[in-house]
């Protein structure tokens, strides 16, 4: 892909809780930082719209209803596992993807 | 010796758990979430400072005296968080506990597993920024985020005017809420309504309050499309009962919540071989029970809104009465007017409960409206279009007929996302009572477990033909 990268734009915005504790991850190998408490979901939706794209259309997709029955918030570790992103945690190093370059 | 076990610890369960543990048991109470509340009293991660009051609002003392005793009961049952049950057969269920599995014996077991939105998707539903009702509601109390900035929130039910509600108060911005009931409809549900007056000027509160500070509230509204291209960027809907597209509107949103109201989460019970019924009030097959919460296999009880929409309120006493009657059956000495006190509060709220039907009703043409584009399934990416198209070229009029032939049901959330949907647009389809089309069983494993906890394991694997 020769397409420059387009900006990361979060979706969830933080009203509360913001008091805590940085946690550094990277996010597509870049670096990136959310907060100690923060599920996966949270700590990648807050930069950026996706989560991963989905097996059979091919859209993007980012979780639909956040308490573990919808399955559809998974998305990949470097590592090769899969995280339910709802319901883990955030924990310093985690190597995400998101399958799209970083920016 | 083998203990009872409650599977979920939100106010059914820790009721649950706390009427055995009276009685000298030591339950084992699973839960997939990390501490006990359930969905509606769910606790943000410890640290987190946000006071009660601001977490649950008006049910904040409820929460809290929930909280509290799951707290009180720490030694006395066996708690385990973080636990998914995957499986149940034999007599013990299958979990997923950090990574791992095990096979959990019980001797009685008590199903509060609560329920999700039920959903009845609309195009560009798959979109990253739409989430459920509850699932925006999460955002919010476990997280403290709202789910966009600019933020939608349709469908229909008290939780669409609650999480608006919620979302305002905690400085997000709700550019509309779109109810596709009728204000017709919230007056005529008045005199059932009535029958528990604090809840009915509750919600009656929410929507006065919503318009004093701005907050468009719309009703009658059909929501037709959700918006964008890789992400929410709008919503298109009408009013009133044009149906043709005349009266269409759209408003810029980069987020959107929807939900219909609640739907049971029953898939243990089906696992375990309960009978089942089809209620017309909730337009679902739920799996019988009596009054004291036993159901048709003995030994399984079940309580809150796993087995039918109550509420929390009705699902704490249900909990409680479910011990009661496991306690009962086992030949132990339980206090009967405690036990007969509870029935008659959980027959008390029925009329209530038809009252917020009225008030809410269920779109019965969302079905014959919707497109052959729309995507039914969001796990494989199956359309309305290609369930219509298997009816039409098989005759299938069994919603396990089309899900062996379509896969719809088959995907991740084995059908608790997209089963009212597809059971809906079979019915339309094959021109039968939706009813009379069957309802989606389940399959082991009804959560995906990692191929690496598996692998790790004692061989327990299920029998993939167990269920069908």
């Amino acid at each position: 892909m020769t397409d420059a990268p387009t900006p990361r734009r979060p979706l969830l915005v933080r009203l509360a809780e913001t008091g805590r504790t940085s946690v550094a991850f990277t996010l597509d190998g870049a670096p990136a930082s959310a907060l100690e408490g923060d599920t996966v979901l949270t700590a990648v939706l807050t930069q950026h719209d996706r989560l991963r794209r989905n097996e059979f259309s091919g859209a993007p997709r980012a979780g639909f209803c956040l308490m573990g029955a919808c399955q559809d918030c998974w998305i990949a570790t470097a590592g090769g596992e899969r995280l339910r992103a709802c319901s883990t945690f955030i924990a310093p190093g985690m190597a995400l993807l998101s399958g799209e370059g970083a920016p | 010796m083998t203990p009872p076990v409650i599977v979920g610890a939100g106010p059914a369960g820790v009721r649950a758990a706390q009427a055995l543990a009276a009685h000298g048991l030591r339950p084992v109470l699973v839960d997939e979430a990390p501490r006990a509340g359930g969905q509606v009293y769910r606790r943000p991660p410890a640290h987190f400072r946000r006071s009660p009051a601001e977490l649950y609002g008006s049910e904040a003392a409820r929460a809290v005296a929930l909280h509290a005793a799951a707290d009180t009961l720490a030694d006395r049952i066996d708690h385990r968080p973080d636990s998914l049950v995957w499986n149940a057969q034999g007599g013990a269920l299958d979990l997923l506990q950090r990574g791992r599995i095990e096979r959990l014996p019980y001797n009685g077991l008590i199903v509060a597993t609560g329920a999700t939105d039920r959903v009845l998707p609309v195009p560009g539903w798959t979109l990253p920024g739409v989430t459920t009702l509850g699932g925006a509601q999460v955002a919010l109390k476990f997280q403290g985020c709202a789910i966009g900035e600019r933020v939608v929130l349709m469908g229909s039910g008290p939780l669409l005017y609650l999480v608006a509600y919620q979302y305002a108060k905690a400085g997000a911005r709700i550019v509309a809420v779109l109810d596709s009931a009728r204000l017709a409809d919230q007056v005529a549900a008045l005199p059932l309504m009535l029958t528990r007056p604090a809840i009915l000027v509750k919600g009656a509160w929410y929507v006065a309050w919503l318009r004093a500070h701005g907050v468009p509230v719309v009703r009658g509204a059909r929501p037709l499309r959700i918006l964008g291209g890789e992400r929410v960027e709008g919503v298109a809907f009408e009013q009133g009962a044009h149906g043709d597209g005349q009266g269409m509107q759209t408003i810029e949103c980069d987020a959107v919540g929807i939900g219909h109201a609640l739907r049971s989460e029953t898939q243990l019970p089906d696992l375990l071989g309960c009978r089942f019924a089809f209620d017309a009030l909730q337009r679902a097959h739920l799996p019988l029970r009596d009054a004291a919460g036993r159901s048709s296999v003995p030994g399984l009880y079940l309580a809150g809104d796993g087995a039918g929409i109550l509420g929390a309120d009705a699902a704490e006493w249900a909990g409680e009465r479910a011990a009661l009657a496991l306690l009962e059956d086992r030949g132990l000495p339980v206090d009967a007017a405690r036990a007969r006190e509870l029935e008659q509060r959980l027959a008390g709220i029925r009329p209530f409960r038809r009252g917020l039907e009225r008030a809410f009703p269920f779109p019965a043409d969302w079905a014959a409206r919707a497109d052959d584009e729309l995507v039914v399934c969001r796990c494989e990416h199956i359309s309305a279009g290609q369930l219509r198209r298997t009816v039409r070229e098989t005759g299938a009029d069994d919603i396990n007929r089309l899900k062996a032939l379509s896969r719809v049901g088959m995907g991740r959330c084995q059908g608790r996302m997209c089963g009212v949907a597809a059971t809906e647009i079979l019915a339309q389809a094959c021109g039968r009572p939706v009813g009379e089309v069957g309802r989606l069983r389940g399959q082991a494993p009804i959560k995906p477990v990692p191929l690496s906890a598996l692998s790790s394991a004692p061989p327990v694997l299920p029998e993939p033909e167990a269920a069908a």
